[in-house]
């Protein structure tokens, strides 16, 4: 069975390489690998704990849940049986085997960006992984989001393919961040906020993303809700280390360090900072904080105090490396507080990384905090020290919770 | 029927501070290590949870982290007329338990031992003569200061431990402890910020000629990255030290410093709550071919491995040793046999200072936050016209000044009703205390063996514990307490209590969990139960690493040299062992 997938792999690289864009085998497995670290495949496609790339684990979107498919190549349950047209459908224009429609939640619209080459280097990589015996039951949608043409429609309102083309008024260094964040690190399918059918809002681009009860804060170079305050030394730090001087990476973005930043190139990692640092925030001016002698900013600086301060430290600033820092904290002062109610709520663990590898834990403040005394700290949290955000309600520590306790 | 498991190239044997840097270490190496701790996992933020760790009832006086005499009892007595009976709960120590160890529950003193300590019995039969020591087993540990110094310097900047060097490379500094040995350079981190007691202390004591310096902590004073990339905090002067773990990741134990590191590594293991039964020998009894543990579901398992490494409390490794006749049984009556021989402890007494107007917070502190004298520590002062030899470090430490336990009132305050009340609140804020931290000289009488009588619930004879202070160390502390009457004074107050350690040693009150000896090092396999190394003189692929190892003790908590001893330890097997596996010294 193996020897004849082995097989099956070799036949189908040498009709790739007869068509012209081939080089030598070896470099080409291995350019791919890299290029499956850059667009992050093991995030969805490896359960954790499970055969690489045989399957992930479910993916909750507001539609409903998507479980990722076996993408080895086995020929009865991954796509062993595909040809590199398929693949390379799947990955440019969401159309699978057999014209099989793909959601979006398999990020087509920013792999779209891909070169041919990088495209052909990963199905090179893919044909020789381990094939794994696994069937996966990717929709689980209900109707009518279950029947897949609907995305013909969807497409046509949302998606034109179209291949990544750089700007030449820029350096060579900010067009390759460019074409790493908007194609196979897909960073918009979290940051970039989407619309009620589930697309990026390109108008707000990397403004901020809300998925499966987090959010993905705002990464422009906004200097209020974003990350304008980082020096792009910071940017490669935290990506490279899971943390910088400010803030430790934890929730589905210690996973995206822990998979694939950390072990890209310092060229790539340089290139994606150049490129942020010239994101352009919504540029809003900042809210204006609630009154330090407010009623809520009383009670919540009371219960910072009490429980937050130990760690967060009373000014806010954290300790490097262990602590994040609250004060001026994109996270923070991002209009949508999902994360930190969340991060109360639940507590959570930083990722590890080899160069940092402390994994600093906060533990969960559900237990000894009601609703009201969670939406005051937050509050409180998001209205001091130069942060300014909109209150926090009980009401939504109340929705959390209920979607915590699912 | 017992479960055989696939090789491994180490076992270890508890996974706390010393298992924790074996652990590292040999994985360092290359080696596929499993630890085997028989307490529970245990997580800062799950375990010692920053919303409940400082729980007094819980931690302080239900024990929640500590050993339970249900899983293993001790017996003791005070000499060998006595019959030894088992403890209903411990008390006068408090072994630790789980992934961490006592190293989880710890204060945080971090001391080097002087160098005479470490040639102890040749340093003192030079200075005073055999006779002075003739009622005493003293020995010398097989390994010099100087050539710990690196393994100490090690273990403090793993651990990020504050304070100020007293003498670096030979050279006195101001601010430090002028009696120390040579350091190779400063502390990691500078000493912590004192508070009022303590900097009242260190005043009196300068005022009458003594030195007075930062107690050397494992509280962080600043936010640190140790050499692993691992980091940690500053504290905060909680107060919730000694018998809690620390919530805010700024008192160093194997959790902040090591396990991060450890656990990702691919060819270490740990298995919690498995209970090593005993080491499983060859049947010529020279060779160990690994442990049998009963594992987290209560089946018989054996863990073969090339090496195995005894890293329990310095108690359980001897009793271990043991029960896995590893060695020969310490004899008191004839004074020969090595396992069990030179069980130490510590020689404490006490002092309170009554102040009228005062306010010392007590409530703002942490377990190593505090000023020592060590002028009347180990053989830092001249004993030729004094009747014993050793000594202690005087300790201004305030700690665990929380509500339920630190009460102070004067002598003669009735012990409840409204003139108590009225008492605890006025001297709560208004009492000074300080106290010796004694040495603890070895003697023939004072041993470890096996209870002929009391079993474990696996049917295993309980460790047995036969102790009582010496009369050599009785003198050395109540001189001792003369001496802190004088800082007493100096000190004013309105009223001084000094206390005086009596002969007697009583298991039920908390005085130390110091326990040292019983599988000590040594360059004679007559007198020693391991060699310089920690090897086993009888088992060279066991080693035996702890405060099992100390032939006596100092004046000093001893996690610094215990410390230090892991990463001794772990280069011998290194450097030596592996690459020649077998006796490292021949005797």
């Amino acid at each position: 069975m193996k020897k004849a997938a082995l097989l099956a792999g070799v036949v189908a690289a040498a009709l790739v390489s007869a068509s012209g864009f081939a080089s030598d085998l070896f470099d080409r497995i291995n350019a791919g690998r890299y290029k499956a670290v850059l667009a992050d495949c093991a995030a969805c496609h490896t359960k954790p704990g499970g055969r690489p790339f045989a399957g992930g684990a479910p993916l909750d979107t507001p539609f409903g849940k998507l479980i990722p498919s076996n993408i080895t190549p086995d020929r009865e349950t991954g796509i062993g049986n595909w040809s590199y047209a398929d693949f390379r459908g799947a990955l440019k224009e969401g159309v699978g085997k057999g014209g099989k429609r793909l959601y979006p939640a398999m990020p087509y619209p920013a792999y779209s960006a891909m070169t041919e080459a990088d495209i052909a280097d990963l199905w090179a990589y893919f044909q020789k992984i381990e094939p794994v015996d696994n069937r996966v039951v990717s929709n689980q949608l209900p109707f009518p989001f279950s029947i897949r043409t609907v995305m013909i429609g969807w497409n046509l309102l949302n998606f034109s393919p179209s291949e990544f083309k750089p700007d030449p008024a820029k350096s060579a260094e900010w067009n390759r961040g460019a074409y790493l964040l908007n194609g196979p690190a897909h960073c918009g399918t979290c940051h970039t906020p989407k619309s009620l059918l589930g697309a990026d809002k390109t108008d707000q681009f990397l403004r901020g993303g809300n998925l499966q009860s987090w959010v993905a804060p705002d990464i422009t170079n906004d200097a209020h809700k974003g990350i304008g305050g980082w020096a792009a030394e910071d940017i490669v730090a935290y990506l490279k280390t899971g943390a910088n001087r400010f803030d430790i990476a934890s929730g589905p973005m210690a996973e995206v360090v822990a998979n694939s930043t950390q072990y890209w190139t310092d060229a790539d990692l340089n290139a994606v900072a150049t490129y942020l640092k010239d994101i352009k925030g919504a540029g809003s001016a900042p809210p204006r904080p609630l009154d330090a002698g407010d009623p809520l900013m009383l009670a919540g600086k009371a219960v910072f105090i009490d429980r937050c301060s130990a760690c967060h430290v009373s000014s806010g600033e954290g300790t490097p490396f262990l602590f994040p820092k609250l004060a001026k904290a994109p996270v923070v002062n991002g209009d949508d507080p999902t994360s930190l109610i969340r991060v109360v709520l639940e507590g959570s663990q930083a990722g590890t990384t080899k160069a940092r590898p402390t994994t600093p834990a906060m533990p969960s403040f559900a237990w000894n905090l009601g609703d009201a005394e969670v939406a005051s700290v937050l509050s409180y949290v998001r209205n001091s020290w130069g942060n300014a955000a909109p209150a926090v309600t009980p009401a939504q520590v109340k929705d959390m919770r209920t979607k915590l306790a699912r | 029927m017992v479960k055989k498991l696939p090789r491994k190239d180490v076992v270890i044997v508890g996974l706390g501070w010393t298992g924790a840097i074996l652990a590292h270490e040999l994985t360092d190496a290359g080696l596929d290590v499993v630890a085997i701790e028989r307490g529970p996992w245990r997580d800062t933020a799950t375990d010692f949870n920053v919303a409940y760790a400082p729980d007094e009832l819980r931690y302080a006086i239900r024990k929640d982290l500590f050993l339970q005499p249900a899983q293993e009892a001790m017996t003791m007595r005070n000499n060998i007329s006595q019959t030894a009976l088992p403890m209903r709960d411990y008390g006068s120590f408090l072994p630790g338990t789980g992934v961490g160890g006592a190293g989880t529950h710890w204060n945080g003193h971090t001391w080097r031992f002087f160098p005479s300590d470490f040639v102890l019995k040749t340093h003192l039969t030079e200075r005073y003569g055999a006779g002075r020591i003739a009622d005493l087993t003293v020995q010398d540990w097989g390994v010099t200061y100087d050539e710990l110094e690196n393994s100490f310097d090690r273990f403090e900047y793993l651990a990020g431990i504050s304070g100020k060097a007293g003498n670096l490379n030979g050279k006195i500094e101001a601010g430090g402890n002028p009696f120390e040995g040579p350091r190779s350079r400063e502390y990691p981190l500078p000493p912590m910020q004192m508070t009022y007691a303590p900097t009242l202390f260190a005043e009196a004591a300068r005022s009458i000629g003594l030195h007075p310096f930062p107690t050397p902590s494992a509280n962080l004073s600043k936010a640190y990255v140790n050499p692993l990339g691992i980091a940690m905090g500053q504290c905060t002067f909680c107060g919730f030290c000694e018998r809690f773990g620390c919530a805010n990741y700024s008192k160093s134990s194997a959790h902040t410093t090591i396990l991060p590191v450890l656990m990702r590594k691919s060819n270490f293991e740990a298995r919690t709550e498995c209970e090593v039964l005993k080491v499983d020998l060859a049947p010529d009894g020279k060779t160990a071919k690994g442990v049998t543990y009963v594992d987290v579901t209560g089946e018989l398992c054996e863990q073969p491995a090339d090496i195995v490494l005894l890293n329990a409390y310095g108690l359980h490794n001897v009793r271990l040793m043991l029960l896995s006749k590893i060695g020969t049984p310490y004899d008191p009556a004839t004074g020969t046999g090595t396992v069990g021989r030179n069980y130490a402890y510590q020689t404490n007494a006490s002092t309170q200072v009554f102040f009228e107007g005062k306010n010392f917070n007590p409530f703002i502190a942490a377990g190593a936050l505090g000023q020592t004298v060590d002028d009347y520590n180990g053989d830092a002062f001249d004993h030729a016209a004094l009747d014993f030899v050793g000594g202690a470090g005087i300790n201004c430490i305030p700690t665990n000044g929380r509500p339920i336990a630190y009460r102070p009132t004067p002598p003669g305050t009735p012990r409840w009703g409204s003139a108590w009340k009225k008492a605890a609140k006025e001297n709560y804020g208004n009492t000074l205390t300080f106290s010796s931290q004694g040495s603890s000289y070895a003697a023939r009488g004072n041993y470890l063996d096996l209870d002929p009588t009391y079993k474990d619930r696996f049917g295993r004879p309980l460790l047995r514990m036969t102790f009582d202070f010496p009369d050599n160390d009785i003198r050395m502390s109540n001189w001792v307490s003369d001496r802190m009457q004088q800082i007493a004074t100096a000190l004013g107050g309105k009223q001084a209590v000094v206390g005086r350690t009596r002969k007697g040693w009583n298991s039920v009150p908390y005085q130390s969990t110091h326990n040292t000896g019983g599988a000590i090092m040594g360059t004679d396999p007559n007198t020693s139960a391991v060699n310089r190394h920690l090897q086993s003189w009888d088992v060279p692929n066991v080693f035996v690493v702890g405060a099992s190892a100390f032939p006596q003790n100092a004046g000093k908590n001893p996690t610094g040299p215990v410390g230090a001893l892991a990463f001794w330890a772990a280069d011998a097997i290194r450097n030596h062992y592996l690459k020649n596996p077998g006796k490292l010294v021949q005797a």
